[in-house]
């Protein structure tokens, strides 16, 4: 099972949330819109990421799972 | 190299699809040129099969293998949906209108195939709503092709005219219009494949694409790689335009070296500094590496170019490629659909960043501005609109780090006071500053 991280940048209006978050893996770019570092999320972040996508104001986050090679 | 690419002299012509401009217009003198048209197929998968052993690619700009495209659709759930994509957003490519004006029947040939090739239940010509003449002569074209009895075990065509916006012909777009939205790029997944139109797996093909598929079911697969590469096979059809002596579109063999097709459009009409290859979304480059380079996404994209739709621009040394790439991506950016943050907000910036490194000149970090604005806007939108500018914006500082350094450190060049070469809808309203 891999975990990734995707932003729906159509709903996304830049509320920063989770960036305040989420800050290991979401920064905000200089107009107030997330960029992921990356999108795989480390194991111990996976709660703080899953926070972080029911935050959301807009639904905007997505936590994505699915089946991979690994785990 | 051949020597026809260094003399830029001999080039064979070719005359597939436009084999039918020396007849008249209309059903008889379509059917005269290429021949009748069986349907319904007996078999309609096997049309998929020789569609795939044809290698042909869409010509819409993507390349993407059509064959594969008509497999994943026929493979899908429940009945499915054809639409023929001739809204040529690019305003340098005059190909897809030459089809539909000139030669409506290969396309509509080309969608009845497709339609019946993938189980389709529904099928959409879609070309600009803002283009009344051309919607009126579509669905003449049609009502011939009724009255004839032509497409009677086949689905009605219906031809739409869809919003006139740059990104509204992108497939997403179109899907959404058809769907009753408002004709902007979506987020996907679902891609129009799988679920499209009212929910259906949708085929969404350039007609031009459709157009070959109208010749490949008539001559089959071997026929259709008898011209262009093994790699690339078959011919395509490009539009040549800027400082050359007849420009227009032109038919010519996948591979066909960028200089033959220079040749082909009467030669260059002035000392040649560059080549812009596949449009606004493709790239700048320097004429030299240009010149020889086959006409194949794969060749253009081993010279750092994008093949696209087939445009060519040739580019004349007097004229400043950096003002002209202000003046583009400037309009790209009222282009947005303003749906997605990176695009809506970066796409301005990048436009004002140009403008300054084009026209005010002599300010240190110009350049800088602009490199530090690509990564912000790449790959962060639902549509490619926002990646096509910024390949354009970095072709321009691969292909002119001379002249983008002269403007930043002396000032605007003398190329800026150059009559604009690249079409703009609207151009005359816009209020340029030309220096």
């Amino acid at each position: 099972m891999s975990v990734t991280l995707r932003i729906n940048p159509i709903a996304c209006t830049g509320h920063g949330m989770c960036a305040e978050l989420l800050p290991e893996v979401i920064e905000l770019d200089r107009w107030g819109y997330p960029v992921l570092a990356s999108p795989a999320i480390p194991r111990p972040l996976l709660d703080h990421a899953r926070r972080a996508a029911q935050a959301c104001p807009r639904l905007a986050l997505l936590v994505e799972e699915k089946a991979g090679k690994h785990r | 190299m051949p020597v026809s690419a260094v003399t830029g002299g001999t080039t064979r012509r070719v005359s597939r699809l436009l084999a039918g401009l020396g007849y008249p217009p209309g059903l008889s003198g379509h059917e005269r040129a290429y021949g009748p048209l069986r349907l319904p197929l007996r078999r309609p998968g096997r049309l998929v099969d020789v569609v795939e052993a044809s290698g042909l690619t869409g010509r819409g700009g993507a390349g993407y293998p059509a064959g594969r495209k008509m497999r994943a659709v026929a493979s899908g759930p429940g009945r499915k949906a054809v639409v023929a994509n001739g809204a040529e957003g690019e305003p340098a490519s005059g190909k897809d209108r030459l089809l539909l004006t000139r030669l409506p029947h290969l396309v509509l040939d080309g969608i009845a195939l497709a339609a019946q090739a993938v189980g389709a239940d529904e099928a959409y010509l879609c070309v600009h709503g803002t283009e009344g003449a051309l919607l009126g002569h579509l669905d003449r074209a049609v009502a011939e092709r009724e009255a004839a009895g032509l497409d009677r075990d086949s689905v009605p065509i219906q031809v739409t005219g869809i919003p006139g916006r740059y990104v509204s012909s992108e497939q997403s777009s179109i899907v959404q219009y058809l769907n009753g939205g408002p004709g902007k790029p979506t987020f996907s997944p679902p891609r129009p494949h799988e679920r499209g139109v009212h929910g259906k797996p949708t085929l969404v093909h350039n007609v031009e694409t459709l157009a070959h598929l109208a010749l490949i079911a008539r001559r089959g697969d071997h026929w259709f790689r008898g011209a262009g590469l093994p790699s690339a096979p078959g011919t395509m059809l490009v539009t040549v335009s800027g400082a050359v002596r007849r420009p227009g579109v032109y038919e010519i063999e996948m591979g066909t070296t960028a200089g033959e097709v220079i040749a082909l459009a009467g030669g260059p009409a002035a000392r040649l500094q560059a080549l812009l290859t596949g449009g606004y979304f493709g790239s700048w480059l320097p004429a030299e590496t240009a010149w020889p380079t086959p006409l194949t996404h794969a060749g253009l994209r081993a010279a750092g170019g994008s093949l696209g739709a087939g445009i060519v621009v040739a580019w004349p040394a007097g004229a400043c490629p950096l003002a002209e790439t202000a003046r583009v991506v400037r309009y790209l950016a009222e282009e947005s659909a303003g749906q997605c943050g990176p695009c809506r907000f970066g796409l301005p910036a990048l436009a004002d960043a140009l403008a300054a490194l084009a026209f005010s000149g002599a300010r240190d970090g110009a350049i800088d501005a602009i490199a530090a604005l690509l990564p912000l806007i790449e790959r962060r939108g639902a549509c490619r609109h926002p990646d096509g500018v910024t390949q354009l914006v970095r072709s321009m500082l691969t292909a002119f780090p001379v002249d983008a350094y002269w403007h930043q450190w002396e000032g605007a060049c003398d190329g800026v006071r150059h009559p604009p070469l690249l079409p703009l809808p609207g151009d005359e309203e816009r209020d340029w500053d030309w220096g």
